[in-house]
């Protein structure tokens, strides 16, 4: 093993593109179990807007990672698996007002965002060459990362709206 | 995982196995570095108050070094279970331990969100074997 953050193996990358596209989906399937429990007194349509975003939005990064596990020749794991995860555990775990939703999907936004940035740390920080265009690979990275720092900031100005 | 956090788990787990102070040399073979880099940590950590080094028996963490590298025993745990429960990874020990330096522990905390993990973790983590007692995996030999 290395203590070091790189990224230097094919099997590598395909296994952290696999984690991205988990979180994605967890981002995913919550936001749907969100929308379905909220109590009727917590919802309005700002938050049920958000929550539909913030589903499509996941779906979407999900569909670039799962073009870059395919140049990789790795799978992907569906998301009817991670979304049954997702239900059974959602119990034990899940917010019961609109506050607690807004963190939870801040959670998410703030986590996928700190995942890509350390998995293009990690990439910069090597020399392999991979399976898929380098280029390509840290372009579509950035476009996500990027795209996570503006859920964050939707996600934040909610919270201001309602304080 | 920053490199702090491995080696203070490295060093929790190293004191588990030999029931006293974790040598450099074990340290070093457990994390795949060079005996000298891993002193160099360990005096790093003892300036920050982490660690307590005698020289000749080894490195033996603080009452606050113990805490942080119990948490970070927990989010290696939660990889290791993610992998092994979810990605279904036959290899996931040595899987985890090549993806650990790029795993924050908030990811794994989100991780967590889909995994099964026993309310005593991460006591039931077995360091010799290097993976959880109660998660039913087969291990296959480490290299």
């Amino acid at each position: 093993m290395s203590v070091a953050a790189r990224v230097d193996s094919d099997d590598q990358l395909a296994r952290l593109l696999q984690i991205g596209i988990v979180l994605e989906e967890v981002v995913e399937a919550r936001a749907y179990q969100h929308y379905q429990t909220l109590p009727e007194v917590e919802r309005d349509a700002a938050i049920e807007g958000l929550l539909a975003e913030a589903r499509e939005e996941s779906a979407e990064h999900r569909r670039r990672l799962e073009a870059l596990i395919d140049d990789l020749d790795a799978e992907s794991v569906p998301f009817e698996e991670v979304e049954a995860l997702v239900s059974e555990q959602y119990a034990r775990n899940h917010p019961t007002d609109f506050d607690g939703v807004l963190y939870d999907q801040l959670n998410g936004e703030e986590t996928a965002y700190k995942f890509y940035d350390d998995l293009l740390t990690a990439i910069e920080e090597s020399e392999a060459t991979f399976g898929v265009d380098r280029e390509q690979l840290m372009t579509t990275l950035a476009e996500i990362r990027e795209a996570e720092a503006r859920g964050v900031e939707a996600v934040a100005r909610l919270m201001g709206d309602r304080a | 995982m920053n490199t702090a956090d491995q080696y203070l788990k490295a060093i929790y787990l190293v004191q588990g196995i030999a029931d006293g102070p974790a040598s450099t040399g074990a340290l070093a073979e457990r994390l795949g570095v060079s005996p000298a880099s891993a002193n160099e940590m360990i005096g790093k950590l003892q300036e920050r108050g982490l660690v307590e080094h005698e020289k000749y028996k080894g490195a033996t963490l603080t009452p606050d070094g113990e805490k942080r590298a119990r948490d970070a025993l927990q989010t290696y745990c939660i990889l290791e279970r993610f992998l092994a429960n979810v990605l279904e990874v036959e290899e996931f020990r040595a899987e985890a331990r090549q993806l650990e330096p790029v795993i924050d522990d908030t990811v794994a905390e989100r991780l967590d969100m889909i995994i099964d993990r026993e309310p005593q973790c991460p006591d039931c983590f077995h360091p010799e074997t290097d993976a959880c007692a109660l998660l039913e995996a087969e291990l296959p030999e480490l290299d």
